[in-house]
């Protein structure tokens, strides 16, 4: 087993950083001015945490690897976020419908790590929970008003959600990495947290006339390194400079 | 990022005009609702509408390496930066709008190719070293531009100015640093840089438009505090300040004519190639057509989004009015 | 359909404790659009602690044709400013 400590930060790390990849792509391409300067902010916002939960893993790892070195530098097969954070920019209802299942879960898990037993973590956690307030405040809004907006809005804002909510698993997935953190205290014990996801998202979705699809799909993998297949695209895109000039500095 | 030059017209002589000359003259801001000749309102609405669109379009060369910049640090900073530029053309847009222009009648005019935005956005960014480029000289350029227009007679205009001049001040820097590290760095990235340097340095100094010493629109745009000073001044500003920067980089500056001129205290320099410069400007640049079809496709492709919270504002609206 | 957003007037009171000031203007479907909007586009570089949005039809502003009849009879009241009185120095600060 990996240390479980290092795993669960590049996890956090790892989704962040994955989602700010994605989130990063909209910048000059969004609906509204407003909205790409709202996107651009929680892009930071997601780069920063990155910065954060990758520098505490490499520091607990202790071999000299920076937050840098665990972005540009890991294979496919070594990123652990969720395969949620990795689908594609369909159009902006699968942006905002892959971003607010994201914070449905985050806002709770951080809520969590706030109270752990391991100082470290309360710390990056306390910073993070204010910009993730922020961040679900805003999505459940426009996932509300473009669910209960127009005949498109809504089919659209339905479309994301069928095809999004398989990956949900993965965000509410556990091992016994989990159960190991959780019994030290480090991490919340995961049946709150889902109890959470699962308030937050029935309201929001009965506000704004979504159906949850009953199909019993799930999607998982993600946290143990296996991808889909948009996720190699991701890393080839994020990681060329590093990787064609390997050692240098930017 | 970038006011483009445009035409201005003739001032009149009717009491009103002279008047409103005699403002702009004692240095007293026009204000949306004051009397203004129809020139200077058109010649307003289109300069500010030409520099909103070279903001927002120019958010897409840039942009186009948020997802490939070489380190966590860097991509936020080029985020950042971006998102300015966003900022800026709603800003701009909003001074725009107090002259009687919505937002989407400039923004279907752009669509449309009836307005225009700085050329220098239809060049590609080929490698990281052209973000630094950038930065580090079409940054400078438009600040040199911008810096002036703080004192632009339109008070909407000059504001807006004063605070993008104020947020903007960081972007130069950012783009020099960028280039300054890869200067220091491997042969490759020393390559890199210059390649860069060899590809924006011109197009940058075109930036400042052709020359304006016989232009009878330049003096009108003068006399009524639009424009503040010359394109050719400018641009000699420009290369005076920029040239002693790309020796500390050690970067060569592509032109066999320039050289230090003694007398003028200034540098002499060649003669930026004007026929590409209304070739890119009538459409036919590198990424004309990309950048157009980006805006459109963003337009296009987010109005169910826009319609759809309008809808929801709408009914959130009847609800209210309904209970009371 | 395509109507515009409409547009909102702005207003940030800063870190010093100062009024509210207006700082632009943005287009957002509703108030709490407006407001999440302008912390996003006018609180980038930690301007603000506190938000106001105005739809900016609502605004009624002076006409500057009044400016003259609105402002200048009170350019003659110079009494009403401190400078006015002479105090004399042994008299200390006032």
């Amino acid at each position: 087993m990996m240390d479980p400590f290092v795993t669960f930060c590049l996890r956090m790390g790892d989704n962040a950083l994955i989602l700010a990849q994605r989130t990063g792509e909209w910048c000059g391409h969004a609906p509204a001015l407003e909205e790409d300067i709202a996107f651009a902010n929680m892009g930071l916002d997601l780069i920063g945490q990155t910065q954060l939960w990758l520098k505490l893993g490499g520091e607990a790892e202790g071999k000299g690897r920076s937050a840098d070195d665990l972005a540009f530098l890991r294979t496919e097969r070594q990123f652990t976020n969720c395969q949620l954070v990795e689908q594609p920019n369909v159009d902006f209802a699968h942006a905002l419908m892959r971003q607010y299942l994201f914070d449905a879960w985050h806002l709770p898990m951080l809520d969590g790590l706030t109270q752990s037993s391991d100082e470290r973590v309360r710390a990056v956690s306390a910073k993070v929970i204010k910009e993730v307030r922020y961040h679900i405040d805003r999505s459940r809004d426009l996932v509300i008003g473009l669910g209960d907006g127009t005949d498109e809005s809504r089919a659209r804002m339905q479309g994301a959600l069928d095809e999004l909510w398989p990956f949900t698993a993965d965000l509410l997935a556990s091992d016994e990495i989990d159960d190991d953190l959780t019994a030290r205290g480090v991490i919340p014990d995961p049946a709150p947290v889902i109890e959470a996801f699962n308030a937050e998202t029935a309201a929001t979705f009965a506000a704004a006339t979504l159906t949850v699809p009953h199909t019993g799909l799930t999607r998982t993998g993600g946290r143990n390194g296996i991808h889909t297949e948009h996720m190699g695209f991701i890393l080839a895109e994020m990681q060329y400079l590093q990787r064609t000039y390997p050692g240098v500095s930017w | 990022m970038y006011a483009q030059l445009v035409e201005t017209e003739k001032a009149g002589g009717t009491p009103e005009e002279q008047a409103f000359q005699k403002r702009i003259d004692d240095g007293i801001k026009i204000e949306p609702k004051d009397w203004m000749p129809e020139g200077y309102r058109k010649t307003l609405v289109r300069q500010i509408g030409q520099h909103a669109h070279s903001e927002v379009v120019g958010q897409l060369p840039e942009g186009n390496w948020i997802t490939r910049a070489p380190t966590l640090e860097r991509k936020a900073i080029l985020l950042a930066k971006v998102q300015d530029e966003a900022g800026h053309g709603l800003y701009l847009y909003c001074a725009a709008e107090t002259l009687g222009v919505s937002r989407d009648e400039m923004t279907e005019q752009l669509l449309a190719g009836k307005s225009k935005y700085s050329s220098i956005f239809n060049y590609p960014t080929l490698s990281w070293a052209d973000i630094g480029a950038i930065g580090w000289l079409v940054d400078g350029a438009a600040i040199m531009n911008q810096v002036q227009l703080q004192r632009c007679s339109y008070g909407p205009y000059s504001r807006a100015m004063i605070r993008i001049c104020k947020e903007e001040s960081f972007h130069q820097r950012q783009g020099f640093d960028i280039l300054r590290v890869l200067c220091q760095g491997s042969d490759e990235q020393k390559e890199m840089a210059q390649d860069a340097m060899n590809r924006w340095w011109w197009p940058s100094l075109m930036m400042f438009g052709p020359s304006d010493k016989d232009s009878v629109h330049t003096a009108q745009s003068m006399r009524w505090g639009i424009k503040q000073a010359t394109n050719d001044d400018l641009r000699q500003k420009f290369v005076d300040q920029t040239v002693p920067q790309a020796d500390w980089l050690g970067l060569k500056v592509p032109d066999p004519e320039l050289k230090w001129n003694e007398d003028k205290g200034g540098y002499d320099f060649g003669e930026p190639d004007w026929n590409e410069f209304f070739n890119v400007v009538k459409g036919n640049g590198p990424c004309n057509k990309e950048r157009l079809e980006a805006r459109r496709k963003a337009w296009d492709d987010g109005a169910w989004f826009r319609d759809g919270l309008m809808a929801h504002a709408e009914k959130k609206r009847a609800a209210k009015v309904a209970a009371e | 359909m395509s109507t515009e957003w409409p547009l909102w007037e702005v207003f940030i009171r800063g870190q010093h404790g100062l009024s509210h000031r207006h700082v632009g203007s943005l287009h957002a479907p509703d108030a709490e659009m407006a407001i999440r909007n302008a912390r996003d586009v006018y609180t980038r570089r930690n301007e603000g602690l506190s938000i106001w949005v105005v739809p900016s039809v609502e605004i009624t502003a002076s006409s500057p044709e009044e400016a003259g009849q609105l402002f200048e009879p009170s350019e003659s009241k110079i009494y009403r400013h401190p400078t006015f009185f002479e105090i004399p120095k042994e008299v200390g600060a006032m």
